[in-house]
């Protein structure tokens, strides 16, 4: 990764610009100056420009913006600091990272909201921390959210602890509304999930491993609606990964009930079919489950039911994973492979366009959470991904710029590269 | 003879030929068994270590015992997995144990899948010995034996399974095995102890025992743990016995003679009755000695040729 200031000015050349404000895809000439665009969409010759860029055949749109990611800090900066997960989201595309609050100890408070901004204050990309929901995320008592929204707060979740007790969800959901900003729950019934370690299913009684069924998140959803639909609240459901969750939430929509969804990577690009190789980097809450829960979520982002994609990026280290599946640790890095695996699964797969694709990645995880983006225009700040969706390449360790190198996608084959980042006046190239 | 396999790991995928082979071996070393002086110098020189994270008397003594029998050097170590700290659990360990040079680890682990990664960590032969409700392959194995002993072959064989189908590495290996070679599969017992999927492996499911009984020309029955009763799965151990227990009325209703196995240790009077484990139609005795016999065959095919 190479990290340059623009001084004073820089020219893309010869890029093909995907605008998900305007729906446009063109190719362009971008001139930048001063961390904003001053030129695009019209060519501009390179002799009058001190510092120039020929990128033909790259692609360039809005820098992504990730719903959900775990940044371990405070608490557990041997898996990851804000300044490694920063590291880790540029090399992916992503200028803009929400981080949730299971940390150490956990974002309930205004000054642990605060300490985070604090801390990615000189990074090059955003971070916009989500407070818990419920004090030390004990599902219990409220924290004081509209003081944490102040102090910055994006959202509010107790991330991997779902809210079990029916009557909390309910006042979190209710009080929620004097912020405007959704509650997220991790949707999972601990009762019925029991000691599940993958998708209860055929492959999960072919090896012995103890189930999770899928009913375990569908129900909690379930639930999470009616509550959501009775309070006027707004709800965002994490992570979606079965078929029934998909049904679900687009009979809600219907509805008219104030849900949005986000899916991962790992559930629309991997089944429980991986875990034949018992590999815990397969081990992921909710589990990978069955392909026709990988084409649903995969309908789902395609018809819009799902609204975005989230990496849903844990780290772990490695003596956390490379150990028995009961003791291993659950989730798996993601931002540096969410733009390739989305890319092959979904555009080269035939699913989405390119420009639906940038959407999910871009305006639509930004209007979730009310979150600015920059525009395609001039005046606007620049801050730009840049990707050459062909590229063939094998991911490597060297590619991990996250702390951790929990990803089951060391080795892979994929289509689809992150090249670069326009970032406050930086430009990061890979 | 060869096998194609490097590793025991599971029956699952194993073919035919491999097993053919491995119950070939096993019949010769039955008859070592036999003679007076039962020991071979097949294994003399080589290392194996028995490595049990879990508790276990019968698996354990029984490869001791083949091992011996083979004249291998056999080491034995036994922790619970729960006492290792986590993180040290199983690569710590077991790098250390291979760092002094073994030709296999014979494994029992309580946690599916363990005995694979192993077989990653180290560089010697992996036989496992139960890794949780996964696979136990050398238990199959031996009631296949048993089985062939009894019927002559295995091809048409209907055999029955039946007890807590969901939480055994005995069901497992025997439905992937006894389907190889040829035997019809069928399952027995409550709902709550029927996995999600278990009817897409090609075995009949039966929730009547007497229909379950009618069917078969042997059966296996499993041992229920007595936890499971807690755990809301059965109401009690009484009412298993009632409706899922072997039991002499019921096998007088049946107007033909069922061969009986169990894997052990049985509990009397739950799962089966006394005077069944003990009549001259239960082979559970054969099944042990064979148990003996069929890891020999496993630690001469995988380990003696290398």
């Amino acid at each position: 990764m190479q990290i340059k200031i623009i001084k004073e000015e820089l020219l893309l050349r010869n890029v093909v610009v995907i605008d998900p404000f305007k729906e446009d895809t063109y190719e362009t000439d971008i001139l930048i100056e001063n961390g904003k665009i001053k030129s695009i969409g019209q060519p501009v010759d390179p002799k009058t420009v001190k510092n120039s860029e020929d990128l033909k055949g790259l692609y360039v749109s809005p820098g992504f913006l990730d719903l959900h990611t775990h940044l371990r800090e405070p608490g557990n900066e041997d898996e990851e600091t804000i300044a490694t997960g920063v590291r880790a989201a540029l090399a992916g595309g992503f200028t803009k990272i929400c981080c949730m609050p299971n940390t150490d100890p956990a974002i309930d408070t205004q000054e642990a909201v605060r300490f985070v901004y604090r801390q990615a204050e000189n990074l090059l990309a955003d971070v916009f921390p989500i407070a818990a929901v419920t004090k030390g995320r004990q599902g219990a008592e409220l924290t004081e959210m509209v003081e944490l929204a102040k102090a910055g707060a994006v959202a509010f979740s107790d991330d991997g602890a779902p809210l079990k007790n029916s009557q909390v969800m309910r006042y979190a959901l209710e009080y929620s509304k004097l912020t405007g900003k959704p509650i997220i729950n991790h949707a999972e019934d601990v009762d019925l999930k029991a000691d599940g370690l993958m998708n209860e299913g055929l492959v999960s009684t072919q090896l012995g491993l103890p189930g999770n069924p899928a009913l375990a998140e569908e129900l909690m959803i379930y639930r999470d609606l009616q509550l959501a639909q009775f309070t006027g609240a707004r709800l965002h459901v994490p992570h979606v990964s079965t078929a029934g969750s998909v049904e679900l939430i687009r009979k809600a929509k219907a509805a008219g009930v104030k849900v949005t969804a986000e899916a991962t990577p790992h559930h629309f690009s991997l089944t429980d079919e991986y875990m034949r190789t018992f590999d815990a980097n397969g081990k992921v809450a909710p589990p990978l489950r069955t392909e026709a829960d990988r084409q649903a979520v995969i309908a789902g982002l395609k018809d819009g039911v799902i609204d975005a994609i989230a990496t849903d990026h844990a780290p772990h280290t490695i003596d956390t994973k490379e150990t028995s599946l009961d003791l291993a640790s659950y989730g798996m890095i993601g931002l540096e492979t969410a733009f390739a695996l989305a890319m092959m699964n979904l555009v080269h797969a035939g699913h989405l366009t390119l420009l639906q694709l940038i959407k999910l990645l871009t305006i639509n995880p930004a209007t979730i959470l009310s979150l600015p983006l920059a525009g395609l225009e001039p005046g606007a700040e620049a801050n730009l991904a840049i990707f050459d969706p062909n590229e063939w390449w094998v991911f490597s360790r060297k590619n991990i710029y996250s702390r951790s190198q929990n990803t089951p996608f060391i080795g892979a084959e994929l289509t689809g590269r992150i090249k670069g980042v326009i970032t406050k006046s930086h430009y990061v190239t890979l | 003879m060869n096998l194609s396999i490097k590793h025991l790991l599971g029956l699952e995928g194993v073919p035919r030929d491999d097993i053919r082979a491995i119950l070939d071996a096993a019949f010769s070393f039955r008859e070592v068994l036999e003679r007076p002086i039962k020991r071979v110098p097949t294994l003399q020189g080589k290392t194996i270590v028995n490595l049990f994270f879990e508790n276990s008397t019968r698996t354990r003594i029984s490869f001791e015992l083949a091992e011996k029998r083979l004249s291998a050097d056999a080491v034995n170590f036994s922790a619970s997995s729960s006492s290792l700290s986590k993180g040290e659990s199983l690569k710590d360990t077991v790098q250390n144990l291979f760092a002094m040079k073994m030709d296999a680890v014979v494994m029992r682990h309580s946690v599916p899948g363990s005995v694979k990664l192993l077989s990653q960590f180290v560089d010697a032969v992996v036989i496992n010995a139960g890794d949780g409700t996964h696979e136990h392959p050398t238990q199959a194995l031996l009631d296949m034996m048993s089985l062939q002993e009894k019927f002559g072959s295995l091809e048409g064989l209907n055999v029955a399974i039946i007890g807590d189908i969901r939480h055994s590495r005995v069901a497992l290996s025997n439905i992937f095995g006894l389907q190889t070679m040829g035997a019809n599969v069928a399952l027995c017992g409550p709902p709550t102890f029927m996995p999600v999927g278990i009817e897409s492996l090609g075995a009949k499911i039966f929730y009547d025992l007497d229909e379950a009984l009618a069917f078969s020309d042997a059966i296996n029955v499993l041992r229920i743990q007595r936890e499971r009763q807690g755990k809301g799965l059965i109401p009690s151990l009484r009412e298993y016995r009632a409706v899922f227990g072997i039991t002499r009325e019921r096998l007088e209703k049946l107007h033909k003679t069922l061969t009986i196995m169990h894997p052990g240790p049985i509990n009397r009077g739950v799962e089966i009755d006394s005077d069944i484990a003990d009549s001259e139609h239960s082979i559970i005795l054969h099944q042990v000695l064979n148990g003996v016999a069929v890891r020999m065959a496993v630690l001469f095919l995988l380990v003696g040729g290398k």
